[in-house]
């Protein structure tokens, strides 16, 4: 296995590789996601209780769930980077953490602007919302943590360690709603049963959902090849690219 | 495939840190579990709360949670005072408020009302919330699946007045 992996563990063919699958993933997510937020907004038909306000949900749903995937990958890099100390899963770190801090701060934002007109409130401190808004501290703790050092590997493996200890919090979100009483509702999608919601909407939302996975992948290869540049800029290959490149811009 | 032993022992440095710190939570969790539940439920008021059943004294504030009982909803023609029971598997308790009710609220709908007890059984508000579940449908189907004729989503709502 490690001789057919070898060569990706080297950052030039990483950054070629990610960035030859770049487009198609950016391009399915801009088709897939703009398909289902056209679906899901104009198409689809609103709901008996909470009329037209329940669209929100094609934003709120995708956002909270990648929010917690991509804490997973998360910390499933750090594991990688702490065990076998990869570099390069060290500086995914960096590559994951914002879009997951990004996509969780979407979450809380969409949820308090949906809370308002139907529960009554911008925000309550129950068990799903204060454990959401904690990842949104781990996210910007690890980020805070990468950067904090002047060595990156130190800086890297502190932001690590936060990253797997706070990999907990990841089943308190999931399960709050079941543990505790809470102003939020149970999840309505899980994966053993009929989801309790038509059709209608329910097709619309995976597509979003769908179309956020993409877009979280595209965001993450997009910062991980900045990444791989900002790390090896002194070697010759970045060098040699980044002159091929601007050649390429003055050309067009 | 043999590990390498440094990596072995990072690995089982790195799970037992983790799950040092995760049975830790735990801990802290189920100790707090009361107090992180947002709401007593009305059999918890009138009955009391977990082993040793504490029940909440006059003069305490609270949140309750439940839903409206059918035909309980009272207003004032002319304030905005309005008083409604909630339940959750039998006992009752009465909610007073004055203020305006969140677009959801009706009778049968699940509510969360934070305010002080005035008597074992009323509780007079602040604040009211309104729950929804997590079904969602057209409002068709839910005529068809459950006889709920109860929002026309086209009709223009009421005036929402700040807080």
């Amino acid at each position: 296995m490690w001789r057919w992996l070898h060569p990706y563990a080297k950052p030039e063919v990483v950054y070629h590789l990610l960035g030859r699958w770049l487009p198609w993933v950016a391009g399915a997510a801009a088709l897939i996601l703009g398909g289902g937020l056209v679906w899901g907004i104009l198409f689809a038909p609103a709901d008996y209780q909470q009329g037209d306000s329940y669209r929100i949900i094609f934003i709120h749903v995708p956002a909270a769930m990648f929010s917690m995937s991509v804490y997973v990958g998360l910390a499933i890099t750090a594991l990688i980077g702490r065990v076998w100390q990869l570099k390069m899963a060290d500086w995914a770190l960096a590559a994951i953490a914002p879009v997951g801090a990004v996509f969780t701060f979407i979450a809380l934002f969409t949820g308090a602007v949906w809370g308002k007109p139907m529960w009554g409130t911008w925000w309550e401190w129950d068990a799903r919302l204060t454990s959401q808004l904690i990842l949104l501290f781990l996210y910007i703790g690890v980020l805070a943590l990468y950067h904090a050092f002047s060595d990156n590997r130190t800086g890297a493996k502190a932001a690590g360690i936060l990253a797997l200890v706070g990999v907990i919090n990841i089943p308190i979100i999931r399960y709050s709603v079941e543990w505790w009483n809470t102003l939020h509702q149970g999840a309505t999608l899980t994966v053993f049963e009929r989801p309790p919601m038509a059709n209608s909407m329910l097709f619309p939302l995976l597509t979003c959902i769908l179309g956020f996975a993409f877009l979280a992948a595209a965001l993450i290869f997009h910062r991980m090849r900045n990444e791989i540049l900002r790390q090896e800029l002194h070697r010759p290959w970045v060098k040699a690219e980044l002159g091929e490149t601007s050649k390429q811009t003055e050309a067009v | 495939m043999a590990m390498n032993p440094r990596r072995k022992k990072r690995l089982l440095w790195v799970v037992g840190m983790v799950a040092g710190v995760a049975a830790a939570l735990s801990v802290i969790l189920y100790a707090l579990s009361q107090n992180i539940d947002l709401f007593y439920t009305p059999s918890e008021v009138v009955e009391g709360k977990g082993k040793d059943a504490v029940k909440p004294t006059v003069g305490q504030r609270l949140r309750i949670g439940g839903m409206v009982v059918e035909g309980s909803v009272q207003r004032d023609p002319k304030t905005l005072e309005v008083s409604f029971r909630v339940t959750d598997t039998g006992p009752e308790v009465t909610i007073l408020y004055t203020g305006i009710l969140p677009d959801l609220f009706r009778e049968g709908q699940g509510i969360v009302a934070q305010g002080v007890m005035v008597e074992p059984t009323v509780m007079n508000a602040t604040e009211v919330l309104a729950k929804h579940d997590e079904e969602y449908m057209p409002p068709e189907l839910a005529e068809q699946m459950k006889g709920i004729k109860h929002v026309n989503p086209n009709q223009p709502k009421a005036f929402e007045g700040g807080e």
